[in-house]
């Protein structure tokens, strides 16, 4: 009798099955690795997919130059521990070269990465970009395909999809054009968690409670550092915090949490109350529909 | 043990998908609170008393600009020991291609009916495409029973229409029909207290018991190949010589031991190892990506297919008869090559035949010789190399195939095998 497949063994099986689609169909793919722990499933799931062999795909990471030093370190120490060869463009390269044009100093350098990556696209000439965004993290989201066709400018026209059936996935694109795929696209947050449990990933330190100096603003939890100081009339405290999603520093909160396991973590996901972005993103809440304007303009 | 249950929510516009799909995730204690915090602002700012639940997931700008819904949007919701997957399908027959891309994977179609309209074309053509795609399970929601004093003999209208549109169209799914206010919540997840002449189940209840196979275990093995797995470059001598077929069980399972053929060559091996990232297994079965090693070096890679030589073999076609879905605005060219994709196969392909086409409406097939947008046609399809082919009725997975366009590459129709040889 051979056992019964879990909702697990499923997901990983498919986002297996779509990450060989890219290796069989693209000629010059590319996996976005941020030290996420969306990308750390990635990673793990293209070791399923493609293992004893190498990769057939450098990893990239677009840097803002904001990342929390852990997660960068993190990047590094994984992508050597894999093996496998890591790619690294940052916006402050697009700033010296004046493709990336800050209004103010200290203004969020997230929504610059598209620059960027379209950048990184055309130096090394990607085909195809997997990343792990999931549908159940936002509503622009939750309306793309798996594979996401890009023009030149890498726009997402959401008024214009492929048709998608069954599994059968269309990597193809004219000249010029290059497609986004997404494995994990029906990955919910506590999927995610599950994974990282049963596999026994390592994910940044900042994941995991730990006191951080914060002020809070607009119902949210500020991380306070040198790049984003308290501002007057804010009062600094250091409550216990972890991250729920991890990025650019200027645009992401943590949560207040005492979860310092992974299966402390799996509580609070199953019980959560609050959605991953909306507890987490300073940039999401300023318009209903940031994240597709973003998509639009070549965000990820 | 857990199960997950794809479903998809189809019908006319202005049906009230997007309001079902609200008041299901609503009702069954889905919505996060900030998520529930941004529709009731945005309600507010309209001048809803209410929230206005089909804000859920209207979710790009020209949705919420024209109140309709363009793309499919996925939801997750777990409900007891089952996870449910929601593809809300939209309603404009501009977008039925939408509609399709959400059918071709789901194990069940909530059917939205206005009550008060009755079967519309396009609620007729989404549940023609929901059998042609074989959705084994449809729930017909005759909706908006608020607007009609929850009538029974209107439900009952509607019921009599469909039957005897099921019938004179031969459809096969099994089919639940349910009365309900999706804007009031009544015989969506609770039963409300307007239709205490309605005793089925709720549509919560037809979600949570529709059963869901795990598919095509017993069915006989196939194994399209998607990609080839040569270390060569390893500087462990073990590696030297390893070659992994790369690849997701469509159907059936194989253990260690057993033999194989490869189609189309039809040369045969036996298995020596199955592997998932590097780790062995005795079996692999449908669903399983796995990596398969065989005792004899063939040439085996992408688009080629292994079957057990003891089961069934599909049958090596350069034609094949099919249902097909023109998906792309421009009409189909007869004249044209397109690529066909078969599995993980592309083989240039010619539509020989339209033998019929489909008038939604009247059902009649009536001649043609073009095909456009959203059609639905019995075609023969003549191929320039073979594909080893299922019936879709048999084998989805080996049983279907898209179009697409050499021009632009875009998916331009899909297909479901009929015939083959």
């Amino acid at each position: 009798m051979i056992a019964p497949r879990t909702h697990l063994d499923r997901l990983e099986a498919e986002a297996i099955h779509i990450l060989r689609e890219v290796a069989g169909q693209c000629q010059n793919p590319a996996l976005l690795f941020s030290g996420g722990k969306d990308s750390v499933c990635l990673l793990r799931l293209a070791e399923k997919a493609f293992r004893p062999g190498r990769f057939p795909f450098p990893l990239l990471h677009i840097d803002t130059g904001h990342n929390y030093p852990e997660v960068i370190a993190f990047r590094d120490r994984r992508a050597a521990e894999l093996g496998e060869r890591l790619i690294v463009r940052s916006v402050e390269d697009s700033i010296a070269r004046g493709t990336v044009r800050l209004a103010r100093p200290d203004e969020s350098r997230n929504r610059h990465q598209s620059v960027t990556l379209r950048e990184a696209i055309e130096e090394f000439g990607f085909d195809c970009l997997i990343g792990g965004a999931r549908r159940d993290e936002e509503k622009a989201r939750a309306k793309e395909r798996v594979f996401s066709v890009r023009d030149e400018f890498g726009q997402w026209d959401p008024k214009n999809q492929r048709p998608e059936l069954w599994r059968l996935y269309n990597a193809k694109v004219p000249a010029g054009g290059h497609v986004r795929a997404f494995p994990i696209s029906d990955w919910t947050e506590l999927d995610v968690w599950q994974y990282i449990a049963r596999e026994g990933l390592e994910l940044p330190s900042i994941y995991f409670a730990h006191p951080r100096p914060c002020v809070r603003r607009g119902g949210l939890l500020a991380p306070v550092t040198e790049l984003t100081p308290a501002r007057e009339g804010e009062t600094v405290e250091t409550p216990w915090v972890r991250f729920r999603t991890v990025g650019d520093i200027t645009c992401t909160a943590p949560v207040e949490s005492r979860a310092r396991t992974i299966e402390e973590i799996l509580r609070e996901t199953a019980a959560t109350t609050i959605s991953e972005r909306g507890a987490t993103r300073l940039d999401d809440q300023t318009h209903e529909a940031s994240m597709e304007q973003r998509k639009r303009e070549g965000y990820f | 043990m857990d199960t997950v249950l794809r479903f998809l929510t189809c019908g006319s516009v202005d049906d009230g998908k997007s309001t079902l799909i609200g008041r299901l995730l609503y009702d069954s204690r889905a919505l996060l609170v900030d998520t529930l915090e941004g529709i009731e602002r945005t309600s507010r700012r309209r001048g809803a008393t209410a929230p206005d639940l089909s804000l859920v997931t209207d979710g790009l700008i020209a949705e919420r600009e024209q109140g309709i819904t363009i793309d499919v949007a996925y939801r997750y919701f777990r409900s007891g020991a089952r996870t449910f997957i929601i593809a809300d399908a939209p309603g404009h027959e501009q977008y039925t291609r939408n509609m399709v891309t959400a059918a071709s994977t789901a194990q069940l179609a909530v059917l939205l009916v206005d009550v008060r309209q009755g079967l519309t074309a396009q609620t007729r053509r989404h549940a023609l495409l929901a059998d042609l795609v074989g959705i084994p399970a449809l729930a017909i929601a005759v909706n908006k029973m608020d607007l009609v004093d929850y009538d029974p003999a209107a439900f009952e209208a509607v019921v009599y229409a469909f039957e005897d549109f099921a019938e004179a169209s031969g459809l096969r799914a099994r089919r639940h029909y349910i009365p309900m206010s999706a804007l009031l919540g009544d015989m969506v997840v609770e039963r409300g207290e307007h239709l205490p002449w309605y005793l089925g189940p709720t549509l919560l209840e037809v979600l949570e018991r529709t059963p869901v196979e795990d598919g095509a275990r017993d069915e006989p093995f196939r194994f399209p190949v998607q990609w080839v797995c040569r270390p060569r470059e390893s500087t462990d001598p073990l590696l030297h010589d390893y070659r992994g077929l790369a690849g997701q069980v469509a159907a059936g399972t194989l253990a260690v031991g057993e033999e194989i053929a490869v189609l189309p060559s039809g040369r045969r091996s036996t298995v020596t190892s199955i592997e998932v990232g590097g780790v062995p297994r005795e079996h692999a079965v449908a669903g399983d990506s796995v990596m398969i090693r065989l005792a004899d070096d063939l040439d085996v890679g992408r688009g080629d297919l292994l079957v057990r030589a003891d089961e069934s073999a599909p049958t090596l076609a350069r034609s094949i008869e099919a249902d097909l879905v023109w998906l792309d605005p421009a009409p189909l060219a007869p004249r044209r090559t397109y690529l066909l994709r078969h599995t993980t196969r592309e083989v240039q392909a010619r539509i020989e035949a339209i033998e019929w086409n489909l008038d939604v409406a009247t059902l009649e097939r009536v001649p043609a010789h073009e095909l456009a947008m959203n059609d639905i046609a019995r075609v023969r399809v003549k191929l320039a190399q073979p594909i080893a082919a299922d019936r879709y009725e048999a084998l989805r997975d080996t049983g279907s195939f898209l179009l697409l366009d050499p021009a632009t590459w875009d998916t331009v129709a899909a297909g479901m095998i009929r015939g083959a040889r």
